[in-house]
Order: C-alpha cells, then sequence, then structure tokens
C-alpha cells in the first residue's frame, strides 16, 4: 500500500513505473498466500516483468519527468475517489469475512461441482486447467481472442511501418557496449534463458496436474525471449527470431483454438465439445485440452514476444533522437 | 461485529481508489496508464481474495485433502492478468503514437495543440 502511495506521488515516471513493478511482484506473493498459485505465477511474470519493460520503453521514448507544474491539488479527483471509496467500504460491510466457507462464492452448487466433480469427471487434479480449457472455453477463447486483438493493434500502431517506407533500418548501434560494460549480466543471463524457456514448456504441458498451463507457459516463455532480447539487443534477438514467424504465430495459436473446437463440431459435438476427439470421453477431453492449451500458450507467448519486439524496435528507431535515456532504460529493466 | 475480516477488503479499496485518483488527476498519459494498472490489479486481488477458504489448500486434488479455494476466480484472474498487459501495451502504443504526433504525453498539451490547430 505504501508502494502505491508512493507510486502516486513521485513526479518521476521512471520511478513510479519500477514501484509498480515492485507492486505486481507484491501482490503476486499474495496470491500465493491466498491459494492461487497459477494466478501468482502469471503476475509475477507479467506484472513483475512485462509490463515493467514495456512502460520502462515507453518511457525511454516519451522521457522520464512529469513536466513541473505549480502544486495543486485536483479537488474533484480526490472528493470523487473519497466518495467512491467511501461508498465501496459501506458496501463491505455486508461481505462475508475472508475465508469463511459459508460465503455465497464457495457454497453455490457451481462451486461444489467445479472442486468436488471435476477431478473425477475430467481425470486432471489441477482443477484451474479444465475450468479454463473445458468448462469455460468459449470465455478463454474469447480472451484469447483479445489478446490477439491487442497484438494486432500494437503492430498496427507503432509496427514495421518504418521499414515499408524504404528507411534502412538502423545498425546494431549501442548494442555491443551494453555487452561490454554488463559482461557478467550478459554470461548469467544467457545461462539463465534456457532453464526459463525449458521450465515454460514444462508448465505448458504439466499444467494438468501441477500449476501450469496455456497462459501462464505462455508469459514466461515470452518474459524468457524478453530476457534476450534485453541481453544481446533487439537486432540481434531478431535475427534469432523472426518477427515474420511470430505473426505467423500469434494467427497459428488462436486458428488451433478454434480449429480445436470446428474439428469437435464435425466429429457431431458441439463447438469445443472435447469428448468426441477420442474413443473415450475422458481421453477426448485430455487431447482437446492440450490442444487448446497448446494455442493459448503459442498465442499469448507471440503476441506478448511481438509487442515487446515493436516497443524495442520503436525505440530503437527513436535511439538517436535520445541516446542516453534509452541505454538506460535498457539498464534498469536488465539489473 | 468481526471487522477484522473486512480489513483486507479495506485495503484493497484504498489500493483502487489510489488508482483511481491517479488515473483521474494525472496530466501525464503514462501516470494514467500505471493507475489503470493499480487500479486492475488491486480488483485482482479483490478476486482471488473472495475465493480463499480458511483451512482450504491450493485447488490441485491430492489424496487427504478435503478443503480447497475456490478455483473460480482464479481462472477469471489468470485470464484477465494476460488480456490486462495485452491492452497495456496497446495503451502504452497509443501513446507513443501520440508522442510522435503531438510531441508530448501530456494531456493538457494535448489538448492545447488540438485547439490550436
Amino acid at each position: 500500500m505504501t508502494i502505491a502511495v508512493a507510486a502516486v506521488r513521485t513526479k518521476n515516471l521512471f520511478e513510479a513505473a519500477m514501484l509498480f513493478g515492485i507492486f505486481s511482484l507484491v501482490s503476486a506473493s499474495f496470491f500465493v498466500v491466498l491459494d492461487a498459485v497459477d494466478v501468482a505465477m502469471t503476475e509475477a511474470a507479467v506484472g513483475a516483468g512485462v509490463s515493467t519493460i514495456l512502460m520502462l520503453s515507453t518511457l525511454a521514448v516519451t522521457g522520464f519527468k512529469v513536466r513541473p507544474r505549480p502544486v495543486q491539488r485536483d479537488i474533484l479527483g480526490i472528493g470523487v475517489s473519497v466518495l467512491l471509496g467511501g461508498a465501496l467500504v459501506y458496501g463491505t460491510l455486508d461481505m462475508p469475512r475472508i475465508g469463511d466457507p459459508t460465503a455465497p462464492v464457495q457454497t453455490h452448487p457451481i462451486a461444489e461441482h467445479y472442486i468436488d466433480v471435476s477431478p473425477t469427471e475430467t481425470g486432471i487434479p489441477n482443477m484451474v486447467t479444465p475450468l479454463l480449457a473445458s468448462y469455460r472455453g468459449y470465455d478463454t477463447f474469447g480472451e484469447t481472442a483479445v489478446v490477439f486483438t491487442a497484438g494486432i493493434g500494437v503492430l498496427a500502431l507503432i509496427g514495421r511501418r518504418r521499414r515499408r517506407d524504404g528507411t534502412p533500418v538502423e545498425s546494431c548501434e549501442g548494442t555491443d557496449a551494453m555487452g561490454d560494460r554488463h559482461r557478467v549480466l550478459r554470461v548469467v543471463g544467457k545461462q539463465v534463458i534456457p532453464a526459463i524457456l525449458l521450465y515454460a514448456c514444462y508448465i505448458q504441458a504439466h499444467g494438468d496436474f501441477g500449476p501450469g498451463g496455456g497462459f501462464q507457459a505462455g508469459v514466461v516463455f515470452a518474459s524468457g525471449l524478453m530476457l534476450y532480447m534485453l541481453l544481446v539487443g533487439i537486432d540481434e534477438a531478431e535475427r534469432v527470431i523472426k518477427p515474420k514467424v511470430l505473426e505467423r504465430l500469434i494467427a497459428l495459436g488462436l486458428l488451433l483454438y478454434g480449429g480445436t473446437g470446428l474439428l469437435n463440431i464435425i466429429q457431431g459435438g458441439a463447438f469445443l465439445d472435447y469428448r468426441t476427439m477420442a474413443h473415450d470421453a475422458v481421453h477426448g477431453l485430455h487431447y482437446g485440452i492440450l490442444a487448446v492449451e497448446l494455442g493459448v500458450g503459442i498465442t499469448v507467448t507471440a503476441v506478448i514476444t511481438t509487442i515487446i519486439f515493436t516497443f524495442a524496435g520503436h525505440m530503437r528507431s527513436r535511439q538517436k533522437a535520445l541516446p542516453g535515456e534509452a541505454n538506460a532504460a535498457a539498464d534498469g529493466g536488465a539489473s | 461485529m468481526d471487522y477484522l475480516g473486512l480489513f483486507n477488503y479495506w485495503v484493497f479499496i484504498v489500493l483502487m481508489m489510489c488508482g483511481f485518483y491517479m488515473l483521474l488527476s494525472a496530466r501525464n498519459l503514462v501516470k494514467k496508464v500505471i493507475g489503470l494498472n493499480l487500479f486492475q490489479t488491486s480488483v485482482f486481488v479483490f478476486y482471488i481474495s473472495t475465493g480463499k477458504v480458511d483451512g482450504g489448500a491450493v485447488p490441485i486434488a491430492t489424496d487427504g485433502v478435503d478443503v480447497y479455494s475456490n478455483p473460480l476466480p482464479h481462472v477469471l484472474i489468470l485470464t484477465a492478468i494476460v488480456v490486462g498487459v495485452a491492452s497495456t501495451a496497446l495503451g502504452l502504443a497509443l501513446i507513443l503514437r501520440i508522442k510522435d504526433e503531438y510531441g508530448s504525453i501530456e494531456e493538457d498539451e494535448v489538448d492545447l495543440q488540438d485547439a490550436l490547430s
């Protein structure tokens, strides 16, 4: 909470972005306390990793300082916030206490179904996974589509527009300098990356039994690639991971998800009714969930990596204008 | 009445209002996005906390465990986090474009330029 207040008060945007990263990490550990391990994994990778880097790379272009202005309290803003906060506090007076087993959330029949029936019905111990991919499969399909759309949107806004203009892409100036200054960081980082990527594959494939699944694996994989990009520079990273391939993968993941649904229809079931996929309903369910999770994983990885690369590419195209600040952002993110 | 059990909700509300205030009052667009994220994360924490059961275990079926926390909020928030980061990225991309066009990311300066043109 202190962190949040500090983030509101600070005039330095760099501090605000870093404080927000810390806030995310703290809330991720809070999720672990509240038994939500899948969520904690995602929040740690997304909040503390990806979104902080995104903010920093935006700031590298826009500058780190809020324009100084005469100190003025936004009375209306404070008033509305306090009023809304007061109303919400009043609302909580009727809410069940935290951890109350008789709360409506816990006693609703659907919660009981998910907890008691789903492990035996699907044969998958991790209740989050079948809930995500099967019981709420349409919802997840929609969410994946939203992620897909956001990726396309970022590409459309700040994508590789410059290259199509015929302006040559600037070469790797500044990236090698980073390697010289941070050799330890670079060597250690390169050793860590395979472990991160392997771990991502593990949580992708093992999501049925332990915490994990497509979304988690996607963000962890993307943060591994992001670390690589930070270490070797965007040009080198784009040589290894072709942006064109990533763009294809964005669509491929969503197609895999939708295609699984269509396959179910062809086989005589409803859309995303995986039970038709094998002779045995439970096996079909397993295949379906694996395919769908893979689709989600591919899309999420590709979208987040594309977004990061696009931001980095945009930053590079501006590096001439603001060389010091761009490097500062890369340093801040990596350390 | 047991107010201690409600205390966590109040913390989320204060956090949420911090984010909300930041969203309303900040003139800098990046700060607005950070405020929005703060708001969003506190809603996530709120959701997850409703799924918690006293003495409940992580919702992965194991022998000998009877009480699990509710997996439904976990699923909702899991997808929401990833969608959240994607929309944040979209917002930041818009800010970069605004910076390209106007040369500033201060709301009032952008408005002024719009008024002048």
